[in-house]
């Protein structure tokens, strides 16, 4: 174990404890601007914990985010069942879902891999509406709670700062190490005994499992679930956009990256209300052009020359 | 990098920046009244929204803007409108009003497009005390809902009123001998159409029809023919879908070319949008679909009359006059108010009646009992064949061959 490591881990709990604080000091704006930037903290940390070391890009998030909304909705308004067993049952359906779709997917190479989970939001939210007007009916799906903006905002925190502890400890594991040595060469980690193929599917889990408890917890937030807005393919693309602007080698990226990103989004649709995708796409080719290695990049290039100067 | 490249690089992004703020420009007026609004230009909803929600908005403004604004006790304000897309996406949607409420700090919010946007709205709105007249938001969460947020207004009805009102029509026509009692029914697998199909089932069997096809298909189905192929085996004299946009123009389509012989044919959503009148003529005549107008009040033409002449196009026979009429509710109570009193502007809305192009409106319990919920096309126009407290129903025609 490295100072470095507890240094990270140290400072990320200073963060989190700093956040806390958030819906104390604003309740309005800028608190709303907060959960949504939560949302995707606790998402594009989640993505990074499997996306980073493998460097398969899974457009799976908007699938798993939606499974969590969906549930939590057809539980409370269709069979009068509370949001916690909801929210329980969720993520736990997501890890057995992962499952089936890494161990049919995960032994292909990247790409194949990137192609599929493309599909998956949709062919999933199809799937649920078949079993939903054939099995079970629906009398719409409300999801009304008492929980405010605050609440929402203290638990996706929760989640974020969770899994953050649990990359922590799965960088510092045997796990991790074999999927530095994968995301390395395949091939090398194959050779030396690593069984690479439920490594990968273990991590997937892991995303899987809290990319839906995030979709669970921000159902209340929606109140009124509409299959094909949580099952938005376009949340998928956020998450991987905001988790390339942080940097992906470092599980700490994402969280540089949301910010700023939530930040220009929002003045872009403030201030341009009329042209925000215009303005959107300004923004994605300015990020690539300067920013080709993220944030952390960025921050590392200029340290780097700090010390060589 | 070296010198030039960075040179020119910030050139260009120097050059974006200010067509960025030249685009933006906008002028601030003194002494207004500000309004905002947040509904979709963009995503799966903007089609519905710009046909039923934004020319609505643009016609009222013109129209208070020209007779001087509105007249408050310290003299007539004018509309300043401050407008944002909410892309169909709720996270955008909440944000955009939480910006409307605390950073444009606008007087009033004209309610959202769409019944999920106006829920997950909704608590914004009952915690900044903005009156929320809800238009085009189906549930059959009314009571619930209005408990729960104390200024939210529902005008559209509920789920079980427009089932109840398309039993109504099939009853009638079934006690006069003119139909069967055999129903083939078949709706969108998604939200509003499980739903309603859910509410059918029973009612309809309560009425002592028979469901003899019962089928469903996937949101977005580009391929529709087996399901009327399906429903034309059958010796049903009706056909029910409870069908959205894309698959009410996609069934109907199909119900030309198989010819589908039925006495009564019945899509939901978006049979009363004059695309769909403008896209199957004649062939329409006496198909049936959810919502409807009486075009024949002095009121109504003069609104259909300005609406094209403003807007450039013509009003839906459905929810445009609905949301029309809820602008002439906050209107007249922000007016009899007097000023920018959200409290007292809610208050006026629950207890008064409110002179508008449907007729009066007034609300028991939030909730307004006057609208249409089943409307036919005769003759070019979809006027209204059932309605809840509104006069000007005419009769319900069989459908005769799709010419």
């Amino acid at each position: 174990m490295t100072a470095k490591g507890w240094k990270d881990l140290v400072l990320i709990g200073v963060l989190v404890l700093a956040a806390a604080f958030v819906p104390l000091v604003t309740d309005g704006y800028w608190l709303s601007i907060a959960v949504t930037a939560m949302m995707y903290i606790a998402l594009t940390t989640a993505w990074t914990l499997f996306s980073g070391p493998t460097h398969y890009i899974s457009l799976a998030t908007g699938a798993f985010f939606g499974v969590g909304g969906y549930l939590v909705a057809t539980g409370m308004s269709d069979h009068d069942l509370p949001f916690w067993l909801m929210a329980a049952i969720a993520p736990v359906v997501s890890v057995v879902l992962a499952a089936l779709i890494g161990a049919a997917t995960l032994r292909l190479s990247g790409i194949y891999f990137v192609i599929f989970t493309l599909g998956l939001a949709e062919m999933i939210r199809g799937l649920v509406s078949w079993v939903q007007n054939n099995f079970l009916g629906s009398r719409g799906l409300y999801v009304l709670t008492d929980f405010t903006e605050a609440h929402i905002y203290w638990m996706l925190l929760a989640i974020a700062a969770t899994v953050y502890v649990i990359g922590w400890l799965i960088d510092r594991s045997r796990l991790g190490f074999a999927m530095k040595i994968i995301g390395n060469d395949e091939g090398v980690a194959k050779h030396l005994g690593i069984d690479t193929a439920r490594a990968k599917v273990l991590l997937f889990m892991v995303t899987g499992f809290f990319s839906t408890l995030v979709g669970a917890i921000v159902a209340p937030r929606y109140s009124y679930i509409e299959p094909n807005q949580v099952f938005s393919p376009e949340l998928s693309f956020m998450v991987v956009i905001m988790a390339l602007l942080g940097g992906t080698q470092k599980l700490w990226g994402p969280i540089i990256g949301v910010i700023p990103f939530i930040l220009i989004w929002e003045t872009i649709t403030a201030s341009f209300p009329n042209a925000t995708t215009l303005y959107l796409g300004l923004c994605f080719l300015a990020i690539v052009y300067f920013l080709p290695n993220g944030v952390v990049g960025l921050v590392q290039k200029i340290i780097a020359k700090g010390r060589s100067a | 990098m070296n010198r030039r490249t960075l040179l020119s690089r910030t050139t260009a992004g120097l050059t974006t920046l200010a067509a960025a703020s030249l685009l933006s420009f906008t002028a601030l007026a003194a002494d207004t009244i500000r309004i905002g609004t947040v509904a979709p230009k963009t995503g799966p909803l903007a089609g519905g929204a710009l046909v039923s929600q934004w020319p609505n908005v643009d016609l009222w403004i013109q129209e208070v803007n020209e007779r001087g604004g509105l007249k408050l006790k310290d003299g007539q304000k004018k509309i300043e409108l401050v407008a944002y897309d909410d892309k169909t996406n709720p996270t955008e949607h909440i944000k955009a009003v939480q910006r409307l409420a605390t950073q444009d700090k606008v007087d009033f919010i004209i309610a959202p497009y769409g019944t999920g946007f106006n829920i997950a709205a909704a608590p914004i709105y009952a915690k900044y005390d903005y009156p929320q007249i809800a238009v085009t938001s189906v549930t059959d969460q009314i009571g619930e809902l209005t408990e729960r947020y104390p200024s939210l207004f529902f005008t559209l009805g509920s789920t079980t009123a427009f089932v109840e009102g398309l039993r109504d029509v099939l009853v009638k026509l079934k006690d006069e001998g003119k139909i069967n009692n055999k129903i083939a029914m078949v709706n969108v697998a998604d939200a509003f159409g499980i739903e309603l199909a859910e509410v059918a089932r029973p009612t309809f069997e309560a009425a002592g029809f028979e469901l003899v096809y019962d089928k469903s298909y996937p949101l977005g189905t580009p391929d529709l023919s087996p399901i009327v192929k399906g429903a034309k085996a059958t010796d049903a004299d009706s056909f029910v879908a409870w069908s959205y946009p894309p698959d009410t123009f996609g069934l109907t389509e199909q119900a030309v070319i198989e010819d589908l012989n039925v006495k009564v044919f019945y899509t939901a959503v978006a049979t009363a949008f004059p695309a769909y009148g403008g896209k199957f003529g004649a062939q329409i005549e006496n198909v049936l679909g959810a919502g409807g107008v009486n075009p024949d009040t002095p009121e109504m033409q003069a609104y259909r009359t300005k609406h094209e002449e403003v807007t450039g196009k013509a009003p839906d026979y459905w929810a445009s006059a609905n949301t029309y009429a809820s602008l002439q509710i906050l209107e007249t109570a922000i007016e009899a108010v007097g000023e920018v009193n959200r409290e007292a502007v809610t208050d006026y809305i629950k207890t008064h009646t409110f002179d508008t192009i449907m007729g009066p409106i007034s609300f028991e319990n939030q909730n307004s009992n006057r609208f249409w919920t089943v409307g036919q096309w005769q003759g070019g126009v979809f006027r209204g064949v059932v309605s809840s407290n509104i006069d000007g129903a005419v009769d319900v025609k069989l459908k005769d061959g799709w010419k």
